[in-house]
């Protein structure tokens, strides 16, 4: 064979110099993977890898072959397909995949938002109405209320959601106000608990939007791209925020993300997602211990992980054909 | 600033002058009093008459006032039950139209056939003329509420009522108040015409009478008031509207700051 002969070790080479890390680390990972995936038994490879933590005794989240489809008929787009995920109680678990592979979608159905075609969804055991989970959910977009202000926004979670809800007309101008300062100065915002929304950057408005996801110390928090709109060092800043309150307060988090970096820094596990219509087609653990620190994300192992999580989605983007000399 | 304070001068001026040029018409044309009375007639039966109109004047707002606000109540009742599901709106929507196009005036006869003569036919009138904007508005607003904003609250299992009252309502609001507007000045033309037709007290009633004995500068001071009270009514509802739903104009705000 000659030299030229060889596309695939060509672009090997080129990411690895592109990226500029270890290459070794990288092949060695992959062969210990190849390792595991062979030592398996044969169906576990067509079926995803399911997390099976002895600990988790109740999952909080389980999706029984969900398939979810928008709209009837020739023009309905199928979003999920036969989509199973159980999260434990406590978990941290990020998900990723391309854009347009039903992220989004799975968290509408956490949270209430839309119904399963077919398949069952389940929150804290229960189909519908979960009531002893407190859901806190930040959307792709920051959808904060245009009539109220950046802390009324914030609070608006304690208005509706027991047990905050009975001290509201108590509690409203005291206590609540001071927690919603508190976050938001946590985020960066101290200062613009006054302005409307539409007085603030989309970052700003991100960061708010996430804040009123917190407030009311939700056990299952659900959010979307929450830092998708922050400059690197202020995304950073909160990661080190979500990642002290979870382990603080130990709720169950479901983070969708477009950034490896950051769902190996803060989850336990990574679930990567096909192209629409989306399934899960990997289920990562992520073992480095806490609280991780910014200067992990550029040890060997955790560049390693990212390194296997992206070639996993650009192989799921191209249709699951090695197609990356074709970009380079 | 300095433009909106021009702006403001300017339009002070402009009345001023209209009245100015009013009176000089009058009299430079020699048009009778009884034709059209000069305004310095006018303002000087007004305040000679005050004694007077005053009671009338006092009917008449108080009777629109108590219409309007009952009108509103049941509009914004009705107009949240037609708002709060698509296919409410969608079916209702027609009925309304229909509803708020047909001249209220007109059933000003049936409720004095129903009533009797007096201060009910004249509430009724500006109830029946206040309803039917502030519902259509209202439901309009709802109906038209952004997904994303009615989303917020439904992973905190709120209830319809909670979403209705921390969403829908504030989000209608800009719709609650244009027709707030609309509906106020309906409702003084409602209230004077039942008053004209069927009723011992009020504007209309006086005006009625006024121009029945050929006294036509009380007639213009009648007009006056009704055009005062008007003004003043939504001017009112203007300042609450800039206080209320200022978020919904920020676009002028963005370019003055
Ligand atoms: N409301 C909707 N109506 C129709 N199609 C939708 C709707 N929301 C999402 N989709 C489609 O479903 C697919 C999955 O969407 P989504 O879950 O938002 O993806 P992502 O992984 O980027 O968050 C996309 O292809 C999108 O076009
Ligand atoms: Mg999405």
């Amino acid at each position: 064979m000659s030299k030229a002969g060889s596309p695939a070790w060509h672009s090997a080479c080129f990411l690895c110099v592109q990226e500029d890390i270890g290459c070794l680390v990288m092949l060695r990972e992959w062969a210990l993977r190849r390792e595991r995936e062979q030592a398996t038994p044969v169906g576990a490879c067509t079926t995803p890898q399911r997390h099976s933590d002895p600990s988790v005794r109740d999952p909080m989240i389980q999706f029984e072959s969900v398939t979810l489809a928008y709209g009837r008929g020739e023009s309905a787009v199928q979003a999920l397909d036969k989509t199973s995920i159980k999260i434990g109680e406590g978990d941290f678990v990020a998900l990723v995949g391309p854009s347009g592979c039903g992220k989004s979608t799975i968290l509408k159905l956490i949270g209430g938002l839309i119904s399963a075609t077919t398949g069952y969804v389940f929150v804290a055991g229960r189909e519908i109405g979960a009531e002893d989970v407190r859901i806190g959910m930040a959307f792709q977009n920051p959808t904060l209320l245009p009539w109220l202000t950046v802390r009324q926004n914030v609070m608006l979670p304690l208005k509706i959601v027991q047990p905050f809800r009975a001290d509201w007309t108590r509690k409203r101008k005291t206590d609540y106000r001071d927690r919603a300062e508190a976050l938001l100065a946590q985020v960066g915002l101290s200062g613009f608990g006054d302005k409307h929304p539409w007085q603030l950057s989309g970052g700003m408005q991100q960061r708010a939007s996430l804040c009123r996801a917190l407030i009311h110390d939700p056990t299952l928090l659900l959010l979307d791209e929450p830092f998708g709109a922050l400059d690197q060092f202020t995304r950073e800043e909160l990661w080190a925020v979500l990642q002290e309150l979870w382990l603080t307060r130990k709720p169950t988090v479901i983070l969708v993300t477009h950034d490896l970096r950051e769902s190996a820094f803060l989850a336990n596990r990574i679930v990567v997602m096909s192209a629409r219509p989306g399934r899960v087609i990997e289920d990562e653990t992520v073992p480095f211990e806490r609280p991780r620190t910014i200067a992990m994300t550029y040890d060997a192992g955790f560049v390693a992980l990212n390194q296997r999580l992206r070639s996993l989605i650009v192989e799921v983007r191209a249709g699951n054909e090695v197609s990356l000399g074709a970009a380079a | 600033m300095m433009a909106k304070l021009r702006q403001k001068a300017a339009s002070i001026a402009l009345i001023f002058g209209f009245f100015v040029f009013w009176e000089l018409a009058c009299l430079v044309l020699g048009v009778s009093d009884i034709i059209l009375p000069r305004p310095s007639q006018v303002f000087y039966t007004l305040f000679e008459r005050w004694p007077a109109i005053m009671p009338h004047a006092a009917q008449t707002l108080y009777t629109t006032l108590v219409g309007f606000a009952v009108g509103v109540a049941i509009g914004v009742f009705l107009g949240a039950l037609v708002g709060s599901s698509k296919i409410a709106y969608d079916t209702a929507y027609p009925l309304l139209v229909g509803f708020s196009s047909t001249p209220k005036i007109a059933v000003v006869p049936i409720f004095v056939l129903w009533f009797g003569a007096g201060t009910v036919p004249a509430i009724l009138t500006s109830i029946a003329i206040s309803i039917f904007p502030v519902v259509v508005n209202v439901a309009t607003g709802l109906a038209t509420t952004e997904p994303e904003l009615e989303v917020v609250l439904r992973p905190l299992n709120a209830k319809k009522l909670d979403i209705l009252w921390n969403v829908g309502l504030p989000r209608a609001m800009p719709y609650f108040f244009a027709s707030l507007k609309v509906a106020v000045t309906l409702a003084f033309v409602g209230t004077v015409l039942a008053e004209t037709v069927a009723s011992n007290r009020g504007i209309g009633n006086m005006m009625m009478i006024a121009s029945s004995t050929f006294n036509v500068p009380l007639v213009f001071a009648g007009l006056f008031i009704l055009a005062t009270l008007g003004i003043c009514l939504y001017v009112g509802f203007s300042l609450a509207e800039k206080h209320f739903t200022g978020w919904a104009n920020r676009k002028s705000e963005i370019v003055t700051v």
